[in-house]
């Protein structure tokens, strides 16, 4: 069995400047796996180029795709790598907005994916639509409102239910509980854990709270410019940190 | 007769980075076998490396050097080297673990916490719950409790839905970190009872015990540590 | 065959019609795919119809019978001074009766009278990007096109059933053109599209302002989008053109006095003389 993704010594420079150097790992189906890191690190490059939206200086990203197995995602030509950002993978952004449409309404939004599929049945798009926004804990009776009119909260569990429409195999996810209330975060990071655990998604997931880390994820890299300095199982790395960083993080943690 | 766990050479030394790189060593050299059935209880002063030892065999610490061969899945794991997802296997089917504190997850009801490790397995939720309200009751939590986080529960509270969850899939290994440090005399009895149970049905038990009582009643073996 | 003011024929200069006919034939080639040119300055503002004047340009000869309507009527005032500027320009025959056309301009509509083969439709189109509603980014449209990302225009038609109970759209509605372009027909009415799908004539579409052409070339497929339990519906009436006395073709309402008066009549002034004349013939 193949990992479903496998980055070979990944590297992206900005000029002279370290974005990510060197990042190899294999994420197996169902693992989530914390990125964490402080301003810098070099986090948000290195997801970038994993979900194929930076292309990397050197370096493989390999994806198992259905067809044809492990396949490098920069060397498969556009067309079939937004199939596949369409399909197979989602990429939920720190801020809502990024990754709605915000003048459409919400099951227009949730719908919109399976209609760039080929879904023509407006009948069933709806329902589909209905049923993740109740997954989410959205009222349904918000179907049709437009998300200028949803709380924070709210649309990031919309962002979150338009990415997962599709069943996707992986997700990626950027600060997903950044700038939201500590109740709301509490809320969401539960919905996450569950659709996680009940739908068997892979997700790489980068955050600089450490919380949220052991919360959602299964494995733990951390990074400091440009490099992972240290990984492993997430209660391993948080409990037993070797790296001389990796404890300044730990310990540097507020205990309310 | 299966070892369960056997420990082969195993040190682990912490170097606190943060405070100039000093070295505190846990312990060196640790060997150790445990069969199905046995309740080993790590024995020794404050500060030898118990929980250290206990917390190394669930792979939550990481060793500097040895093996940690644990029976999973009819083979043996060595978990000091194994990659995260064999390891969440391990733990998900073969090993279960009762830590000292409780961390709770917000929001989910003492009842879900409990329940957790048979909905992992693949165990509906009704008949989950039903196990985890049987434990929960044995350990004297009142049926209000249930519903409620345990965030807000009391230390001792606390600590018995962590003893509930850590008993609760039968696993066939346990490790049990201070089980009954904040418990009074009738709990450290029902706690007494659940070991009992547990190596009769074969559980490998690998323990921490300070309190006398409960060590004498429980142990098939002492391993010493001299810190 | 210049004309008196000194103009080379139908105004264009040659390298400039040369240029518009390597656009159409891209067009054409490509049923459906919006080709960038080169638009020029015409005398008059852009959103008068300067695409489809510079396409009618491009390709009228000394031989051609033009015929020019404007929302179905050819004596409106637009239609009135675009023929009159082909007249002058190209020295042209000019028509008002569709079947003895061979190049017809027009805005906003398609003739009732079904055309033939060797007949020429221009149209007139102030936006040829049909996503651009959705998506402000040309780059982006682009891409959606060359990718044939078109989910996000089922998006609209969805949000008219949620909001409507119906596809609201009732002209310029969005067609699949030989099953890959997605394309704007220009403003004609959601009635009309049905007339574009294997349509025995040449179907060019030009954009002035936003300098695109596109074509669809004779006998090619175009579907309008719909949803399988929302299927394309024509708009149909109740009453029948108070001239001619036709039940299926376009009716304009037209309101008579302050009393809310109002008489439906063809849209298409060609269709509905022509139906007055044979009835009259008749009796």
């Amino acid at each position: 069995m193949n990992p479903l993704l496998k980055v070979t010594g990944l590297t992206r420079m900005y000029g002279a400047r370290v974005g990510c150097k060197d990042v190899s790992f294999e994420l197996w189906p169902g693992e989530v796996m914390g990125i964490v890191g402080e301003s810098g690190s070099g986090k948000t490059t290195l997801l970038s180029c994993l979900s194929a939206r930076l292309e990397p200086t050197s370096g493989t990203v390999a994806y198992d795709t259905r067809e044809d197995g492990l396949t490098d995602i920069y060397a498969m030509g556009e067309p079939r790598r937004r199939m596949l950002m369409r399909t197979d993978w989602g990429i939920v952004h720190q801020n809502p907005r990024d990754g709605l449409r915000m003048g459409v309404s919400a099951g227009a939004n949730v719908g919109e994916r399976l209609m760039a599929v080929g879904a023509r049945h407006y009948g069933s798009i709806r329902a589909q639509a209905d049923e993740w926004l109740r997954k989410v804990e959205i009222d349904g009776e918000r179907i049709d409102d437009l998300p200028l009119t949803f709380s924070g909260g709210m649309l990031q569990r919309l962002q979150i239910a338009r990415n997962l429409v599709t069943h996707p195999r992986l997700v990626f996810m950027d600060e997903p509980t950044g700038g939201l209330d500590v109740s709301v975060q509490a809320r969401l990071l539960d919905l996450l854990r569950r659709l996680v655990t009940d739908l068997g998604l892979a997700a790489i997931v980068v955050t600089h709270d450490l919380a949220v880390a052991r919360l959602l994820a299964h494995r733990l890299m951390v990074m400091r410019r440009g490099e992972v300095v240290e990984s492993g199982l997430t209660d391993q790395v948080l409990d037993d940190p070797h790296h001389p960083y990796t404890q300044l993080l730990v310990s540097s943690v507020l205990q309310p | 007769m299966t070892a369960m766990i056997r420990v082969e050479a195993l040190s682990k030394t912490y170097v606190l980075h943060t405070q100039g790189g000093v070295a505190i060593p846990a312990f060196a050299g640790a060997d150790l076998t445990v069969a199905a059935g046995d309740c080993v209880t790590l024995h020794g002063p404050s500060g030898a490396g118990k929980s250290t030892l206990l917390r190394c065999l669930y792979g939550n610490c990481k060793p500097d050097s040895g093996a940690i061969r644990v029976r999973h899945d009819g083979a043996h794991v060595d978990i000091a080297t194994a990659p995260p997802r064999v390891v969440l296997e391990v733990r998900k089917r073969t090993m279960g673990y009762v830590s000292q504190f409780l961390r709770a997850i917000p929001r989910v009801p003492a009842l879900d916490v409990v329940a957790e490790p048979l909905r992992a397995l693949g165990v509906p939720a009704e008949a989950a719950r039903g196990r985890a309200g049987e434990l929960l009751a044995r350990l004297r939590i009142p049926e209000r409790l249930w519903h409620l986080a345990p965030a807000t529960f009391s230390g001792g509270e606390q600590q018995r839905v962590n003893i509930a969850r850590g008993f609760a899939a039968r696993h066939p290994i346990l490790l049990l970190d201070e089980p009954t440090a904040s418990l009074d005399a009738g709990n450290r009895a029902v706690v007494i009872d659940l070991i009992g149970e547990a190596k009769a049905e074969g559980t490998a038990l690998v323990g921490v015990f300070h309190d006398d009582e409960v060590r004498e009643a429980v142990s098939t073996r002492i391993h010493t540590m001299q810190g | 065959m210049t004309s008196a003011q000194g103009y080379n024929f139908a105004y264009l200069d040659e390298q400039t019609k040369r240029m518009i006919r390597r656009a159409i034939l891209k067009a054409v080639a490509i049923p459906g795919y919006q080709v960038p040119f080169g638009s020029r300055e015409m005398p008059l503002p852009y959103g008068w119809g300067t695409g489809g004047i510079q396409v009618t340009a491009a390709v009228i000869g000394p031989a051609d019978t033009l015929k020019v309507i404007d929302q179905g009527a050819d004596d409106t005032t637009n239609a009135v001074s675009i023929r009159r500027f082909f007249a002058r320009t190209a020295g042209v025959a000019t028509t008002e009766r569709t079947a003895d056309a061979t190049v017809i301009q027009t805005r906003h509509r398609i003739p009732e009278t079904p055309l033939a083969e060797g007949q020429i439709l221009v149209y007139q189109v102030p936006i040829p990007e049909p996503l651009r509603w959705l998506e402000p980014r040309e780059t982006e449209t682009r891409k959606m096109h060359a990718l044939a990302d078109y989910g996000a225009m089922h998006v609209k038609l969805y949000e008219d059933i949620a909001r409507f109970g119906r596809i609201a759209t009732t002209y310029d509605y969005p067609v699949l053109v030989n099953g890959r372009y997605l394309m704007r027909p220009s403003p004609i009415p959601k009635f009309d599209n049905p007339k574009m799908h294997m349509n025995p004539a040449l179907q060019l579409f030009g954009a002035g302002r936003e300098k695109r052409i596109y074509a669809v070339p004779p006998y090619t497929d175009v579907k309008s989008l719909d949803f399988e339990d929302h299927p394309f519906e024509v708009q149909k009436w109740d009453e029948a053109c108070a001239i001619c006395g036709s039940t299926d073709s376009f009716l304009d309402e037209v309101v008579t006095d302050d009393k809310g008066g109002r008489m439906y009549v063809c849209s298409d002034t060609d269709h509905c003389t022509s139906r007055q004349i044979r009835r009259e013939a008749a009796e």
